[in-house]
């Protein structure tokens, strides 16, 4: 469509240009070389400055390559060829700026929170702690509790209503629903969070905080997820499955079951796993729901319960006296809840990786 | 066990197709209903708890203004935070998203396209903790350098927050967190450029960039607007980054690195939630539906514009 439509490009400035860039284009070494000579000027700016810092040293050479290999393209390759060099770099260096906080951010927690593990840390809770010791194995209960029960909850819901998107739903109810997920995807999690508050306040009254609310918020998180992941899954699955299966008498719902779901198995497990990742590390829906405490409280249905966002939150807010060993809890617990997603994330794309159908088998 | 071999296993499938295919049937469109009452369910349930707050006298109110006094700031806020934040990230994320699907080589784009989404799943209050430790004493000097340099704009008017923990930097916070959303879905976008085009184009003898500006982009905009606006969604809703990092004065200003901020409505829920009673739960409720309505409607612009794109290229 769009080739159609687009003028053709401005032929007469082509040919000489073209014919510049060919005559260099052997050179593809070159970039390493400017490289290496921006690194060694850089290098010698600041060692007779006696300006010490990585950082400055690396944006200092980065920017001289940039400088010089722009200025050595025009030169020898003309201006397209230039623009084209300031572009491949502006890409870089956005892609460099972007990388940058996200490798600090897990060096940071990394380093703060490594000190802090230790058994007493994943065994113990924090009742009656002052000061330093205590543990998150509360906050370990009620996030395996309350996850669970999300998953529990979500996992039905959003597997039926995928298949019922993919092998029934016609008309205006799947429209409406697909609609619908997609709203719900972009639901704020504070706002689920007040919505399982207020379902939970008219069966037991003003103020109350259980961990099954908090799963029920959750789940409200997570069955988009799961419908999305479970609907691409299914719509993977060859027609040519079912209808062997129909020809060979199955009925339709055992074809579903046994045909349909089976082969997508591996798909629907990964965006499952996706889906818990996503709402594991979830602090404001919790935080309104199933509150805090520093007892452990393996009972969803009644009394707050304490999970890991909410610890690293809560020992961040009222640390207590003196603050670090509050601290150190709550970047601890940032580390558990980093390393969590990774492995939770790790093993979907694993599962991905190894059972993935493949498209024409 | 499909196969129909003798008539009574036939007929007794049968017997059992009539209750079974139905009950299955009938089984997904009960969650399908679950999904839709639920749904149905958060409008209700926000408005009935809201409701009081709107007819509450407005001296009752926090602040003592009524609900729309109270909600002004945190709305400005909201969308300020929000604006600051895509106006990082967005850039930043597209040439991320560039970078993987044309220039980086295919193993290593692959690597960083992981990396990247692995990102979007960092929790929240993880990037909070990071903000507030490390990147507010970071920016404070930048923001006090501003505050001398810079002064004379209303934006950088200072003077500048000693701890850095502004609106300001709860934008660069909002920004790192949007980034691996926007950059993931953009380079879904740039890869489903048509291969013909870009070798119609490299063949004509343009540069990458060249290709890029040519066929990626224009195919691409509408791909890329929606997922800024998805990103933008998760922008307004964000709470707990923002209310770790922020310290929130709930003034209307476009200062954006004094000690004076204005709170967001996410955060300021999320602050005052746990304490809060009575009249004010309904406040909070009634500003937490506010959030619903905006990021709805942002989010359903958002879809509209992928729909309409993904229709004119079936055309």
């Amino acid at each position: 469509m769009a080739t159609q439509t687009e003028p053709p490009p401005a032929t007469d400035v082509w040919p000489t240009a073209s014919r510049g860039s060919s005559r260099v284009r052997h050179s593809h070494h070159a970039p390493t070389v400017i490289l290496g000579a921006s690194a060694v000027l850089a290098a010698g700016v600041l060692g007779l400055s006696g300006w010490v810092d990585p950082v400055g040293a690396v944006a200092l050479g980065w920017l001289t390559f940039a400088i010089l290999s722009t200025a050595l393209t025009a030169t020898l390759r003309g201006r397209r060829a230039a623009k084209n060099n300031v572009a491949t770099i502006l890409v870089t260096s956005a892609f460099a700026l972007a990388i940058l906080p996200l490798a600090s951010l897990m060096w940071v927690v990394i380093e703060h929170g490594a000190p802090a593990f230790n058994a007493h840390f994943f065994t113990y809770s924090m009742r009656s702690v002052v000061g330093a010791g205590g543990g998150i194995y509360h906050a370990i209960i009620g996030t395996l509790y309350v996850t669970a029960a999300a998953a529990v909850i979500s996992v039905p819901i959003g597997l039926l209503s995928a298949v019922y998107l993919v092998e029934y739903g016609r008309g205006p109810m799947a429209k409406a629903l697909t609609f619908l997920v997609d709203v719900m995807t972009g639901i704020p999690s504070i706002v689920a969070g007040l919505f399982a508050y207020a379902l939970f306040v008219l069966f037991w009254g003003e103020g109350t905080r259980s961990g099954i609310a908090g799963a029920v918020a959750l789940s409200l998180l997570m069955i988009p997820i799961v419908v999305r992941a479970s609907e691409e899954m299914l719509k993977l699955v060859p027609h040519e499955l079912r209808e062997g299966a129909y020809a060979l008498g199955v009925r339709k719902w055992r074809t579903v079951v046994q045909v349909v779901l089976r082969t997508a198995a591996p798909g629907i497990i990964t965006g499952i796993m996706l889906a818990v990742a996503r709402v594991v590390g979830e602090t404001a829906p919790l935080l309104v729901t199933a509150g805090y405490t520093d007892s452990t409280n393996s009972d969803i249905f009644s009394r707050q319960m304490m999970t890991l966002p909410v610890f690293a939150y809560q020992s961040f807010k009222s640390p207590g006296v003196p603050p670090e060993p509050g601290y150190e809890r709550a970047w601890g617990t940032a580390l558990v809840l980093l390393i969590i997603v990774m492995v939770l994330n790790l093993i979907a794309r694993l599962c991905t990786y190894f059972f993935a159908p493949k498209p024409n088998r | 066990m499909w196969s129909t071999g003798t008539a009574t296993q036939q007929t007794s499938q049968t017997g059992r197709r009539t209750v079974a295919d139905p009950f299955f049937a009938g089984l997904t469109r009960a969650a399908a209903t679950v999904i839709l009452l639920a749904l149905a369910g958060v409008a209700a349930f926000l408005c009935s708890e809201a409701w009081p707050a709107v007819t509450a006298p407005s001296d009752r109110i926090a602040g003592g203004d009524g609900l729309v006094a109270y909600l002004w700031p945190l709305v400005f806020g909201t969308l300020l935070a929000a604006a600051l934040a895509l106006a990082i990230s967005a850039p930043l994320a597209i040439g991320v998203a560039l970078f993987i699907s044309h220039f980086a080589p295919r193993r290593l784009a692959l690597l960083i396209s992981y990396v990247v989404d692995l990102l979007a799943a960092v929790p929240s209050v993880v990037y909070g903790l990071w903000g507030i430790f490390y990147l507010a004493p970071k920016l404070s000097h930048i923001y006090s350098w501003l505050a001398d340099h810079v002064g004379w704009l209303p934006l950088f008017a200072g003077p500048a927050s000693v701890t850095g923990r502004t609106i300001l930097t709860a934008g660069v916070v909002l920004a790192v967190m949007t980034l691996p959303v926007i950059s993931a879905l953009s380079r879904e976008v740039f890869l489903q450029t048509p291969r013909l085009q870009e070798e119609a184009a490299l063949a004509l003898g343009a540069t990458r960039w060249e290709m890029i500006r040519m066929a990626v982009l224009p195919q691409g905009r509408s791909g890329v607007v929606s997922a800024t606006m998805l990103g933008l969604g998760r922008a307004l809703g964000e709470t707990m980054a923002v209310a770790l990092v922020l310290s929130a004065s709930g003034l209307v200003t476009f200062n954006l690195i004094s000690t004076d901020n204005p709170s967001t409505i996410a955060a300021n829920i999320a602050l005052q939630f746990p304490e809060a009673t009575g009249i004010q739960v309904n406040t909070l409720v009634a500003s937490g539906l506010a959030l619903f309505v905006i990021t709805f409607v942002v989010n359903f612009a958002a879809r509209g514009l992928v729909a309409r794109s993904s229709k004119s290229e079936g055309s």
